[in-house]
């Protein structure tokens, strides 16, 4: 069979290969050497070519049996600390690679302009995002622990290169520290839970050469008090990057120096690893634990989802402000992984999705906006009245915030309900109260979106901006792939439920509460 | 019925269609675009007619279709069709708001015609008669959700239509989210009863949730809970208090819009929602109560803040907030009222519609002036307007034979119906309805005189009235007809309540607390009462063309019953506070909180510093550190686990 995974990680890193290594010789022999400008079109068609490889692994997925972990490869990759190279897909893992591939050739066409005519930098900006791609990809197929681990700790370092090499926030190297400070915290704390991993799997007698297999971890008891400590290294990795109340502090100067598209990168993909840890790592790994840490959890989640709404009102950078509402998006997110109900972690799963679509969609084109000022500011402030001047953006603005409202008739909604109704039916103590709490967030929701969008769109044009340019075509075409697959995944949910709905069975049968009974079974067949 | 069931999807998707051509197809539809909007809505009423008609033909057991078009969602349990309930409640309203819809197109090609966006707000009105379509034709809570808020984002983008490029331009922007985001206060109900339906029924279709099993299976209290997790949705759409404060500014559409959404339909959403959750609320009679009390107060609310307004839409705003307050009432009577919420929702739509395009009619013939005292004296320059407004007139008086008599009066009757072991409610309810009456007398006769009688004129300079033009007038002739008529013809005989029979249920009988005589005749005392006085006011009397200051009450009610201030108080200053507080806790306390650990490795660092010296090693040594302190970390929990 095709190694339809190994391919998707392989080919974006061919590519980085490729432009970056012209870079190299670029920066050498000066701006007039051969292959000026062809940078970006090659991203482009790298990117494109994987979204060709995308398919191909969508057709040979087997949604019959979304909840196995498919096209899956194993190879022995470092025996002596028992890693291995080993990626598969569910059906959560297969919509998050295809948002990483889906996401990435529409950020390089928003970013077509953005580096001016400064080749080196061109260079180097597509050939970071795709290796960031590359990671981000293969982050989602791991299904071995220490590979996770190494992805997991080396996207840092394309994404730290993204935020503080680019943009034009004068507190973008700081904020490109403060990011990975945050990052490495997390991950040195998820490096502790990891070695403990690899001594109690060998304790527990799996084969050395291969202990950090994710299904052959799984299959171990770990004992109460080690699961727990382990679940909470790798929690607060996971929460760092999701990120959540109160490790959320390096996002909203991230969402405000980097570059739109970096942001849409970061946020909208490469934050998911946190939710997507939580819900294949965590759960399976640590289901115990998991199910002991809920009622925190769901409590943080819903903080989250307030308190990422509020400080999205209260901002003034419009950047900024949409960083924020995904702080509030995650712990929708995070609340519906933690209630245990098959309807909620579906939706949850579904959540992940969207939230790339509709949040990757306002951070682009909020970059188009300020792309548009004379002096590219951020400010809500400094804009006004542009409906009458540039209506095709304000349009596709509305949109892109009403998905972010998650109005009825676009996926966002299908997913939030799901989370929250599922959520109310949750099985920790407390789940109801807390998916009540979390449903004022809707309200604050339209507030965010909607002042924002009557602070810059409405009212009388602001001097300087009377004649703003309106979407340009390439602009059009990044923008229209995201809004119509919210329609589309709007009214036709199926096509995305598919691949989440037996995973989300699966997850959720593993933290039931039906244990003693299995107890005493297999007490009954030692005997 | 069968052969023609493949229609019912087009009610929505002709719209549908219309709105996205004419959004996405930009300037190149601008000189034909109207016209699109029209057919596009003459279409659904084309079709709304042959589905009515082949339903009337129907047995009124098999008056109740659930159309399936595809499955929806269906994961985690959760299996929601995307589907079309046809039965006389939703093919009642789909001809009201195809037909008086239509009627408001094709008066806006005319209202609209000097503004240069007229394509985009045509685009905007089809947009709102698929999602109001959906709303009603909907086969589940989830689905009546995306109509539900599709209604309020077209409400929202034609409230703010002028939003841009005029001196109101950011108060009209402020109003159109005002109104979205007290919807979405709303909606949180919508939600909160779904995820209450779903634990207790485990689905949200109607079929399955407001079937007698899955009803009697609920508790008391879940019912209840529901029941105003519901309410507070329909209080939210339809203006009522507490939620009531929106609608007043919501004037700042296009008239045609206050007429179609702000009147006629969108805002009588909320009373069915509650017509349509009957079985609910009527395993929860707490929740029943609340609907009545809701009901009675903003019935009594919208008409008191209606004596005082000078702006003519305002003033029908306030009506319109009254008016419903009745339905609300109803609607919380249980099976005897439902028909009458619902029959008067049908002529309240006609001749509140009439009303409103009256008005339109009017300020186009005064260069955009809606203050009532700059009015008077118009009946000999706009005759039409003059007469089909005085047929809205009569009708919302509840005059004999004219249309809202014949559905005001019902629901009068049923609020006068004894309820058992609370033998208080018919007479505080019965009451409150009289008094709205009386006072709906005097206002809308104010409103009425005060454009149109009067001894003289109180125009502003250059004012030259003139009638407005047939494509204006015939749907205010048609909408005069209906008000006149509509009542009557579908009252006499109970012809209305027995065609909705099969959705709301037969009501047993029960007499009033007083002989029905007695309370019609009542009625009409006090509203000719009301209306004489009014008469006295500003018919006989000059009406000065500022505002008196007026009495405590009146000042009250000219602000609408300090209903801002209220809010500003009460929830807008307080969660502003809040804010702060999160805002200055994040920066001072969440985020400091953070920049201070690694001032404290560092401050670590340099203690070691000390001790040791030189920069290799400080690194080295903190490498060495880092890897102790991870190594004694896993020796513990894998020690921990080993102890196990």
């Amino acid at each position: 069979m095709f190694p339809w995974l190994t391919a998707l990680i392989a080919w974006p890193l061919v590519g980085a290969a490729l432009v970056g290594l012209s870079a190299l010789g670029l920066s050498r022999t000066g701006p007039a050497s051969a292959g000026v400008g062809l940078a970006r079109p090659i991203a482009l068609l790298f990117s494109l070519v994987e979204v060709g490889l995308l398919v191909g692994a969508f057709i040979a997925f087997d949604t019959g049996a979304a909840a196995e972990h498919q096209l899956a490869e194993t190879y022995r990759w470092i025996p002596q600390i028992g890693t291995s190279y080993a990626v598969g897909v569910d059906g959560v893992g297969l919509l998050l690679v295809a948002l990483s591939v889906v996401l990435v050739p529409l950020v390089l066409l928003a970013a077509w302009t953005e580096q001016g005519r400064d080749e080196v930098r061109l260079r180097r900006f597509v050939g970071l995002v795709l290796l960031l791609q590359a990671f981000m990809v293969a982050v989602f197929c791991a299904r071995d622990v220490f590979l996770f681990y190494v992805l997991f700790e080396a996207m840092l370092i394309p994404a730290y290169f993204l935020i503080g090499g680019f943009g034009q926030g004068a507190g973008r190297r700081k904020a490109a520290v403060k990011f990975l400070m945050f990052s490495l915290g997390g991950g040195l704390i998820m490096l502790a839970a990891v070695v403990s991993l690899y001594f109690l799997g060998i304790a527990a007698g799996i084969d050395r050469s291969q202990v950090f297999l994710v299904d052959e971890l799984a299959a171990v008891d770990l004992g109460t008090t080690a699961e727990r400590l382990m679940f909470v290294g790798f929690f607060i990795a996971f929460a760092i990057k999701a990120p959540m109340v109160p490790v959320h502090s390096w996002l909203p100067d991230v969402a405000g120096n980097a570059t739109p598209g970096t942001s849409t990168l970061l946020i909208c993909v490469l934050d998911k690893v946190g939710t997507f840890g939580m819900l294949t790592l965590c759960l399976p790994l640590f289901p115990e634990a998991s199910r002991w840490a809920a009622p925190l959890v769901i409590a943080l989640a819903v903080i989250s989802v307030l308190y990422g709404a509020i400080m999205a009102i209260m901002q003034t950078d419009l950047l900024r402000l949409v960083g924020w509402t995904s702080v509030s998006h995650f712990g929708f997110i995070i609340l519906g992984i933690f209630t245990f109900t098959p309807l909620g972690t579906a939706g949850s799963s579904f959540m992940m999705l969207n939230h790339g679509l509709a949040t990757g969609a306002l951070f682009l084109v909020a970059g188009f906006l300020v792309s548009r000022h004379p002096e590219k500011s951020q400010k809500i402030a400094d804009y006004s009245g542009l409906r009458s001047v540039t209506p095709v953006l304000a349009g596709t603005f509305l949109v892109a915030g009403l998905a972010t409202l998650s109005l009825p008739g676009l996926a966002t909604f299908v997913s939030e309900i799901m989370v929250l109704v599922g959520a109310f039916g949750g099985s920790p103590a407390g789940s109801a109260g807390w998916a009540v709490a979390a449903v004022p967030g809707v309200v604050l929701a339209a507030v965010y979106v909607l002042l924002t969008y009557q602070k810059i769109f409405t009212g009388a044009p602001a001097a300087g901006l009377e004649a703003l340019p309106d979407l340009r075509l390439r602009e059009r075409v990044v923008a229209a792939p995201l809004v119509v697959g919210l329609l589309v995944l709007g009214l036709v949910p199926g096509l995305a439920l598919t691949y989440v709905d037996a995973p989300a069975e699966q997850s959720v049968a593993l933290t039931s509460v039906d244990e003693p009974a299995d107890d005493a079974a297999q007490t009954g067949s030692d005997n | 019925m069968n052969d023609v069931i493949g229609l019912a999807p087009w009610l929505v998707g002709f719209p549908l269609i219309g709105a996205a051509i004419l959004l996405l197809g930009g300037k190149a539809t601008d000189r034909w675009g109207h016209w699109l909007g029209v057919l596009a809505s003459a279409a659904s009423a084309v079709i709304g007619f042959i589905l009515m008609f082949r339903m009337i033909g129907t047995p009124a057991e098999e008056r109740s279709i659930d159309h399936h078009l595809w499955t929806w969602l269906s994961a985690g349990g959760l299996d929601v069709d995307l589907g079309l309930r046809l039965d006389p409640l939703s093919l009642t309203f789909v001809m009201l708001v195809t037909f008086v819809g239509t009627l408001i197109h094709v008066y806006s090609v005319a209202y609209m015609d000097h503004d240069p966006h007229r394509r985009r707000f045509f685009g905007y009105l089809n947009l709102f008669v698929a999602a109001m379509l959906t709303l009603v034709l909907a086969d589940s809570y989830l689905l009546l959700f995306v109509g539900w808020e599709g209604v309020g984002l077209a409400s929202y983008l034609l409230i703010g239509f002028w939003d841009t490029g005029r001196p109101s331009a950011r108060e009209n922007a402020v109003a159109a989210k005002k109104a979205f985001v007290m919807n979405r206060i709303g909606d949180m109900g919508l939600i909160a009863a779904m995820a209450l339906l779903f634990a207790g029924t485990g689905a949200l279709d109607f079929g399955t949730t407001l079937s007698d099993d899955a009803v009697g299976s609920l508790s008391e209290a879940t019912a209840t809970a529901i029941g105003l997790c519901l309410l507070l949705a329909a209080c939210g759409k339809s203006a009522q208090f507490p939620l009531q404060a929106w609608l007043g500014d919501a004037m700042a559409g296009p008239t045609p819009v206050s007429a179609l959404i702000h009147a006629a339909t969108m805002v009588t959403a909320g009373v069915y929602l509650m017509v349509r959750s009957g079985p609910i609320l009527e395993a929860a009679p707490t929740a029943q109560l609340v609907v009545v009390i809701v009901g009675a107060v903003t019935l009594l609310f919208g008409a008191v803040v209606g004596t005082a307004k000078d702006d003519i839409k305002k003033a029908l705003a306030a009506s319109t907030m009254s008016q419903i307050g009745y339905m609300m009432l109803a609607a919380g009577l249980g099976p005897a009222g439902y028909a009458f919420a619902i029959f008067h929702l049908l002529t309240h739509g006609f001749f509140k519609a009439g009303l409103f395009l009256g008005a339109g009619s009017v300020m186009h013939a005064m260069g955009d002036q809606t203050d009532m005292r700059r009015f008077g004296g118009l009946s000999r320059f706009l005759p039409i307007t003059w007469i089909t407004m005085g047929l809205g007139w009569l009708a919302i008086l509840g005059i004999p034979p004219f249309s809202g008599f014949w559905s005001k009066d019902g629901i009068i009757e049923a609020a006068f119906m004894p309820v058992e072991g609370q033998p208080w409610r018919a007479w505080v309810f019965g009451s409150v309805a009289v008094l709205g009456a009386a006072i709906t007398a005097f206002y809308m006769t104010r409103l009425f005189f005060m454009t149109f009688g009067g001894r003289r004129p109180r125009w502003t300079e250059n004012q030259h009235p003139h009638e407005s033009s047939p494509l204006m007038w015939w749907p205010l002739v048609f909408l005069g007809v209906g008000s006149a008529a509509l009542g009557a013809v579908l009252g006499i005989g109970g012809t209305f309540v027995t065609w909705l029979e099969p959705v709301v249920g037969h009501a047993e009988h029960h007499e009033p607390v007083l002989p029905v005589p007695v309370i019609i005749t009542t009625t009409l005392v006090v509203v000719v009462l009301g209306a004489l006085l009014a008469f006295r006011m500003y018919a006989v009397a000059l009406v000065p063309e500022e505002a008196p200051r007026g009495s405590v009450l009146t000042r009250a009610a000219r602000r609408d019953l300090y209903q801002d201030t209220a809010n500003e108080t009460l929830v807008l200053k307080p969660a502003h506070g809040v804010a702060r507080l999160v805002q200055v806790g994040d920066r001072d306390v969440v985020d400091r909180g953070w920049s201070v650990l690694p001032q404290a490795v560092s401050w670590f660092g340099a203690v070691f510093r000390k001790a040791q010296s030189g920069y290799v090693r400080s690194y080295a040594a903190g490498m060495a550190g880092g890897v102790l302190v991870i190594a004694v970390v896993v020796w513990l929990v894998v020690g921990l686990g080993g102890a196990q």
